[in-house]
C-alpha cells in the first residue's frame, strides 16, 4: 500500500458533471497519473454534486483546494505533470470571478463563499458508493446515539425543539408530524421518503441521493425508531436513473454493515428500506397521490383527513418527509437543536437549498441559511444576469409558486415572507428571468403543465385550470379581452380554495402573482396586442432598419414566406428621416411585408449587421 | 391493437399449447413476463413495477401484455389499463429505437427549449408523442430531469445533450443515423 497520499483528486460525478463528460476525464486523470507513475500517491475520488453544475466537468484537488472548472480529457496530462509533480496550478483551467480575477482556491470562490453546507456536507466532498466514506465524515453516529442513548420521545422532542420545518413544499414542523404518527398504535406503521421531485426547475433531492444517499438512510432509519416503524420505502422518480442506482447499491452496503436489517446495534430495534421507482406523473409528489402509487393504483390525490400519519400506505400509519428535510436529521441529532436554530431565522431554522437557474451567470445548487436575500443569491452567489441584461423577476417554488419582482430583491428568503408575497418556498426550484421574458407567457407555461398533470379527479383543477389556460393562450395571441384579468383573479382565488390537492390548490398562483406584480403586462396583451417581452409570437413585429441594412439579401433568401423584398434605399432611408434623406441610388435595401410575415425569426438569426430587430 | 407485439403473439385466451400454432408462435417474452410476475407476486403494490420490466422486456405496452400481467397478478384489466394511461412513461405504442426527449422544464423553456422542439418536429416530421417515419426516433417532452444548469437539456438514449440550440439538431440526429446505417452494414 502506499506509504504517503500527496493529493486527493475529487472528480465530481453528479448528473450535470457525467452529461458534461467526467467519466472520461477520470479516466484520462488515472491514466496520466499511471503515466508518471505516481498512481498509488494520489487518490482519485468520484463525489456527489459541488452544486456550480455549469462549470463541469470540475476537478478539486486537496489538499490546496484549488478548483479546475470545465476539464477535458486532454486537459488532464497538464494538471498531473504542472499540478501534481510541480506544484504549479493550471491557470488556465481556473475559474475566474466576475471582476476577473483568477481564484485559486475554492474558498475564495463567490459562488461558494456565502454558502452553508448541513444539508450538502458531503455532496462532493466524498465517494456515495463508499460507505467508508460516509462514516468518516460522522454517518451513522447519529442514529447509533440514537439507538443506544436516546428513547423514541427523546428523539421526536429533539427534532420539535430544532424548529425543523418540510423542505418539501408547505413547511409543516417536521416534528408535529413524527409526534402525530408517533402517538396513532398500530401493529405495522411505515417511513416514506417523498423522492418524487418534480416541480421543474429543482433538483437539490436528486443530487442528495445521488451525493449522499447514505444521510437519507441514517434519517430513516431514525425516523423509524422514533415513530415505531420497521419498515421504509423512497418513492423516487422514474427519470433520475442514476439516484436509484447509487441508493440501491448505498442499501445493500448498508445491510452488510448492520446499520439496516435486524438488531441494529444490538438495540432490538430492526429497519429495513425498500425502493419503489415512479412512473412520471407530478401529481405524485402529493402525499396522498405518492402513497396510493405505491399501492400500485393511479396516483390520485384523496381527501384529508385521515392524514398519513393516522392512515397511510396500505390503511396503516405512515411517516412522509421529503428529502432534503431527512438530511437534516442526522446533523441536528448530532450537534443538537440549539445549534440548528442558530442557523437561520426565528420562524425558519437551518438552511436551504436552492436549485438556481434560467438566465444567471453561475447555475446549480446553493445552500444559504434561511433569511438570505434573493438579492445576495442572485448577484453574490449567481453572479447576476448574463449579457449585462436587467433582472426582471425570480420565480420560486416551481408551477405551486409565484414570481417575485425586482421591487423585492431584498425579501428574506424564508417560508412566511415568500408566501405573504404570493410566491412559495415550494422545494426550491428558483428561476431567474431577465427582460426578454414574458410574464404572461411564463403564467401560461406553468398552467400548461399543472394542467396536464392535473388528474381529472376534482372540478376546480381539471375544469378551472382549462378556463385560465384558456383565457392566457388568447391573450398571447393577441384576442384578450376587457375583464380577462378580473375573470383570471376571480378563477384562481376559487381554484386556490377548492381543489383538492395542493396541486390544484396552488395551481393558480403563478398567475396571481404575475398580475399582481406585472399588471402592465397583462393589460399590454390586452389592450395594445402588444408584447413587452417580445416573446408571444402572434404579437411581435419584425422589421428591417434600412440604415444598418446592406442589402445583402440573405434575410430574403431565409424567409419561407418570401415577404422580404428589395426596395430602393433612398426610398426607405427616406421615409425613416422624415422625407429628407439624401438619394443613394445604387444602394438596395430590404423591408419585410408583415401581412405577410410568419414571425418565424429566421431573417433576424442570418442578419450579419444586426439590421433585423423584434418589436 | 395492432401492434408488432400483438401480431408475433396469439390472443392470450389461447396461449400456446392450448391454441393451433402448436408453438410457432410462441413469444418466449411472455415466458420472461410470467417469471417477473412471479418475482412480484406476493408484494403488495407490485403492479407499477412489474409494468416497469414488461415495458422494458416489450418496449411498450400493448394490449395482450396488460391482459397477461392483470391475469398473472389477479387483478382486473380495467385496473391495468387505468394504471397504464395514468403514467406518462408508459406507452401503448411501440417506439422509435430511439427515444428524443425534450426536456419542458421551466429552465429549459426560459433558455429556449420550445425552438428546439419545433426544429426537431421539423426534422423528424412528426408531432410530440409520434415516431419519424423511419422508425428510428421517437420524440417526446418531458417534464425537468434536472439537469437545469445546462438548459435546454435533450436526452437520447442514455445520453444527455446539454446547451442544444436549434442549429445543433441537424448534427446529432445526423450521429444516430450514421450508426444505425454502420450497425446495419456490419450485419
Amino acid at each position: 500500500m502506499s506509504p504517503f497520499i500527496r493529493a486527493h483528486i475529487l472528480v465530481c460525478s453528479g448528473a450535470g458533471c457525467v452529461s458534461s463528460g467526467c467519466f472520461n476525464v477520470y479516466d484520462s486523470l488515472m491514466h496520466a497519473l499511471e503515466e508518471e507513475g505516481i498512481l498509488d500517491e494520489v487518490k482519485v475520488i468520484k463525489t456527489g454534486c459541488i452544486g456550480s453544475c455549469d462549470l463541469g466537468p470540475t476537478v478539486l484537488i486537496y489538499p490546496d483546494g484549488v478548483f479546475y472548472q470545465k476539464v477535458k480529457p486532454e486537459d488532464t496530462k497538464e494538471i498531473v505533470e504542472e499540478h501534481i509533480v510541480k506544484g504549479r496550478p493550471v491557470e488556465r483551467l481556473l475559474p475566474r470571478q466576475a471582476e476577473g480575477e483568477i481564484c485559486e482556491s475554492i474558498s475564495s470562490l463567490n459562488f461558494f463563499k456565502k454558502q452553508v453546507k448541513v444539508v450538502l456536507r458531503n455532496c462532493g466532498v466524498i465517494d456515495p458508493e463508499n460507505i467508508y466514506e460516509y462514516v468518516a465524515r460522522d454517518g451513522y453516529e447519529a442514529l447509533a446515539r440514537v439507538l443506544t442513548d436516546m428513547t423514541p420521545q427523546d428523539v421526536v422532542d429533539t427534532i420539535k425543539q430544532s424548529g425543523l420545518r418540510g423542505r418539501g413544499g408547505a413547511g409543516f414542523p417536521t416534528g408535529l408530524k413524527w409526534e402525530f404518527a408517533q402517538r396513532v398504535r398500530s401493529d405495522q406503521k411505515y417511513v416514506v421518503c417523498n423522492a418524487d421531485e418534480g416541480d421543474p426547475g429543482a433538483f437539490m433531492d436528486r443530487s442528495l441521493l445521488e451525493g449522499d444517499p447514505h444521510s437519507i438512510i441514517e434519517a430513516m432509519t431514525i425516523a423509524g425508531y422514533a415513530i415505531g416503524a420497521s419498515q421504509g420505502y423512497i418513492y423516487v422518480r422514474a427519470e433520475y436513473p442514476l439516484a436509484v442506482s447509487r441508493l440501491t447499491h448505498a442499501i445493500k452496503q448498508a445491510r452488510e454493515f448492520g446499520v439496516l436489517g435486524k438488531n441494529l446495534f444490538g438495540s432490538g430495534f430492526s429497519f429495513d428500506l425498500d425502493i419503489r421507482v415512479g412512473a412520471g406523473a407530478f401529481v405524485c409528489g402529493e402525499e396522498t397521490a405518492l402513497l396510493a402509487s405505491m399501492e400500485g393504483k393511479r396516483g390520485m390525490p384523496r381527501p384529508r383527513p385521515p392524514f398519513p400519519a393516522t392512515a397511510g400506505l396500505f390503511g396503516k400509519p405512515t411517516l412522509i418527509n421529503n428529502v432534503e428535510t431527512y438530511a437534516n436529521i442526522a446533523p441536528i441529532i448530532l450537534k443538537g437543536p440549539e445549534w440548528f436554530r442558530s442557523i437561520g431565522t426565528e420562524k425558519s431554522p437551518g438552511t436551504k437549498v436552492f436549485a438556481l437557474a434560467g438566465k444567471i451567470n453561475n447555475t446549480g445548487l446553493v445552500e444559504v441559511p434561511m433569511g438570505t436575500t434573493l438579492r445576495e443569491i442572485v448577484y453574490e452567489i449567481g453572479g447576476g444576469i448574463p449579457g449585462g441584461k436587467k433582472f426582471k423577476a425570480a420565480q420560486t417554488g416551481g408551477p405551486s409558486g409565484g414570481c417575485i419582482p425586482e421591487s423585492l430583491l431584498d425579501i428574506s428568503m424564508e417560508y412566511d415572507t415568500l408566501t405573504a408575497a404570493g410566491a412559495m418556498m415550494g422545494s426550491g426550484g428558483l428561476i431567474i428571468m431577465d427582460e426578454d421574458t414574458c410574464m404572461v407567457d411564463i403564467a401560461k407555461f406553468f398552467l400548461q403543465f399543472t394542467q396536464d398533470e392535473s388528474c381529472g379527479k376534482c372540478v376546480p383543477c381539471r375544469e378551472g385550470t382549462k378556463v385560465m389556460l384558456d383565457i392566457l393562450d388568447r391573450m398571447t395571441q393577441g384576442k384578450g379581452q376587457p375583464g380577462d384579468i378580473e375573470t383570471l383573479e376571480s378563477l384562481g382565488k376559487t381554484i386556490g380554495s377548492t381543489a383538492l390537492c395542493g396541486l390544484g390548490q396552488t395551481a393558480p398562483n403563478p398567475v396571481l402573482s404575475s398580475i399582481k406584480y406585472f399588471r402592465d403586462e397583462y393589460e399590454a396583451h390586452i389592450d395594445e396586442k402588444r408584447c413587452p417581452g417580445g416573446v408571444c409570437r402572434e404579437l411581435v413585429r419584425y422589421e428591417i432598419i434600412p440604415e444598418k441594412c446592406k442589402g445583402c439579401s440573405l434575410c430574403a433568401k431565409a424567409c419561407p414566406a418570401e415577404c422580404i423584398h428589395p426596395v430602393a434605399a433612398e426610398e426607405a432611408v427616406a421615409e425613416a428621416a422624415g422625407g429628407e434623406g439624401r438619394s443613394k441610388p445604387k444602394r438596395r435595401v430590404y423591408e419585410i411585408d408583415n401581412s405577410k410575415c410568419q414571425k418565424c425569426g429566421e431573417c433576424m438569426s442570418v442578419c450579419r449587421f444586426d439590421a433585423v430587430i423584434r418589436r | 391493437m395492432a401492434s408488432e407485439v400483438a401480431a408475433k403473439h396469439p390472443k392470450p385466451d389461447t396461449v400456446c399449447g392450448e391454441c393451433k400454432c402448436q408453438g410457432n408462435l410462441h413469444d418466449d417474452r411472455f415466458d420472461k413476463l410470467q417469471d417477473i410476475i412471479d418475482k412480484y407476486k406476493d408484494q403488495a403494490g407490485s403492479l407499477i413495477p412489474v409494468l416497469h420490466e414488461a415495458q422494458q422486456l416489450f418496449g411498450c405496452l400493448p394490449e395482450d401484455v396488460q391482459v397477461f400481467v392483470a391475469k398473472g397478478l389477479g387483478i382486473p384489466e380495467s385496473e391495468v389499463y387505468g394504471v397504464v394511461t395514468f403514467y406518462s412513461l408508459f406507452s401503448l405504442k411501440p417506439k422509435g429505437k430511439w427515444t428524443i426527449s425534450v426536456c419542458l422544464g421551466t429552465a429549459c423553456y426560459v433558455k429556449g427549449a420550445a425552438d428546439c422542439m419545433e426544429e426537431l418536429k421539423k426534422e423528424l416530421g412528426c408531432d410530440v408523442g409520434g415516431t419519424s417515419e423511419d422508425g428510428l426516433f421517437t420524440l417526446e417532452g418531458v417534464r425537468c430531469v434536472g439537469a437545469c444548469a445546462l438548459a435546454p437539456v435533450a436526452v437520447i438514449g442514455d445520453t444527455v445533450y446539454a446547451k442544444v440550440k436549434p442549429e445543433d439538431i441537424k448534427g446529432i440526429l445526423a450521429e444516430f443515423v450514421e450508426a444505425n446505417s454502420t450497425e446495419a452494414r456490419a450485419s
